[in-house]
């Protein structure tokens, strides 16, 4: 079964988003800022996908995703922006640092599974 | 479980917003679309929900509802496999010989629709390397309905759209971000000329075509229509034209004009070869006779 880890500040995001990708199969784990984030890297090693928050307190997700990028040996993940940060330019931005793919919050259960179908994640 | 009056409520809402009926008995699916966008909004379930779109204060949280009550079937690049095999197979296939002879590779998207997928044809084309011009190909876009074709020919998306089935990376080279929405860059859009066309109406106006795109349309036809519209469309191909169906759709047992195409690719189909017909004791002639 594929491991997504869910990394944001808000409880009730995370259940949301959980909601919408259990049933299609996936095991869900969740962190709560980017530094969990690493740390849960560190130790778990391999996840199939990062759903990633920006706004976070402690380490914020485009830091996580630069840190993440640039570990050399770190197995590197797909990395699906999830964020109310609704501009060209976040995108832009996001995509540079190494983000496969970005949502646009509010997202509902269509938006979640077109993202994943395109990135083959099933 | 929704109470009956906000599920009145959202019924018709949705019909005023997009025209569709919900309907009696779907309040499990109205639970399940609606619960996430509770959760996004901080709210505790639907019915908190409900009572904040009755209020009538956050546009973008009645917007995010109706998005996602709809059924959604107007996605950019719907089902990877057609999108694919145009690349890597009819492309490659019939480009060179159109280029040769100076002339433009012609595709109609039957029933597009609000466009998205003509638009994602053209932006798979402008992204092929090396990319196929506009003044190489025509892509021709048909819909019944006056009212998608506007939509269409605006190429002014939602939020919730341009998230459907659209790459990132397309969104944000091909689409300005404005107040009103993402709108497609005229680079995409100089690719495709919009027409009005009822599918059971003659197709002679059109011309013929290289690549026909009729997809999830003849399902809700019946039998003798769906024979009707293959025919017309396999005489609406050149020679050597593919046609793409949707996943539910084959003309096998319907229409005699039509073969899978030999490729890979699923939902293909090219015309038959005339004494294929003949043998079947099913040609035009053995029809009129």
């Amino acid at each position: 079964m594929k491991r997504i880890l869910v990394v944001d500040d808000s409880a009730a995001i995370r259940k949301a988003i959980r909601r919408i990708i259990e049933p299609l199969g996936f095991t869900v784990d969740e962190a709560g800022d980017g530094q969990q984030a690493l740390t849960y890297c560190a130790e778990w090693g391999s996840v199939d996908a990062i759903l990633l928050d920006i706004d976070m307190p402690v380490m914020d997700g485009l830091t996580f995703l630069r840190q993440l990028r640039g570990l050399a040996g770190m197995p590197q993940p797909t990395v699906i922006m999830c964020t109310s940060h609704n501009t060209m330019n976040n995108i832009e931005e996001a995509l540079a640092l190494g983000a496969n793919e970005y949502i646009m919050k509010p997202f509902d259960t269509d938006i979640i599974s077109s993202k994943f179908q395109q990135l083959e994640l099933m | 479980m929704t109470a009956p009056d906000d599920y009145r409520y959202l019924s018709e809402l949705l019909n005023r917003s997009s025209g569709l009926y919900l309907g009696e008995g779907k309040e499990y699916l109205l639970e399940s679309r609606l619960a996430p966008i509770a959760e996004q909004f901080d709210l505790p379930d639907v019915a908190a929900l409900v009572r904040r779109m009755r209020e009538g204060k956050d546009p973008l949280l009645a917007q995010a509802a109706v998005e996602a009550m709809t059924t959604q079937e107007t996605l950019f690049f719907r089902d990877t496999s057609p999108f694919k095999a145009l690349k890597e197979h009819i492309v490659p296939a019939l480009l060179p010989a159109r280029r040769a002879a100076h002339q433009k590779l012609r595709i109609w998207s039957a029933a597009c629709s609000t466009g998205q997928e003509p638009y994602s044809i053209a932006m798979l084309l402008a992204t092929l390397t090396p990319a196929v011009l506009p003044g190489e190909v025509e892509i021709v876009a048909t819909d019944y309905s006056p009212k998608a074709l506007v939509r269409a020919k605006a190429g002014l998306y939602s939020q919730f759209e341009v998230q459907r089935g659209l790459p990132a990376q397309l969104l944000v080279r091909f689409f300005q971000q404005t107040p009103a929405g993402f709108r497609i860059a005229d680079e995409v859009r100089k690719y495709v000329t919009f027409r009005e066309q009822n599918l059971l109406l003659s197709y002679a106006l059109l011309g013929s075509f290289d690549v026909i795109f009729c997809r999830n349309v003849l399902i809700y036809f019946d039998r003798p229509v769906k024979r009707d519209v293959f025919d017309r469309l396999a005489a609406a191909l050149t020679p050597t034209g593919f046609l793409l169906l949707g996943a539910a759709e084959t003309p096998y047992g319907v229409s005699d004009r039509l073969v899978r195409a030999a490729c890979q690719y699923p939902g293909i189909y090219v015309r038959a070869p005339a004494s294929a017909r003949a043998s079947l004791g099913m040609a035009e002639g053995a029809l009129v006779a």
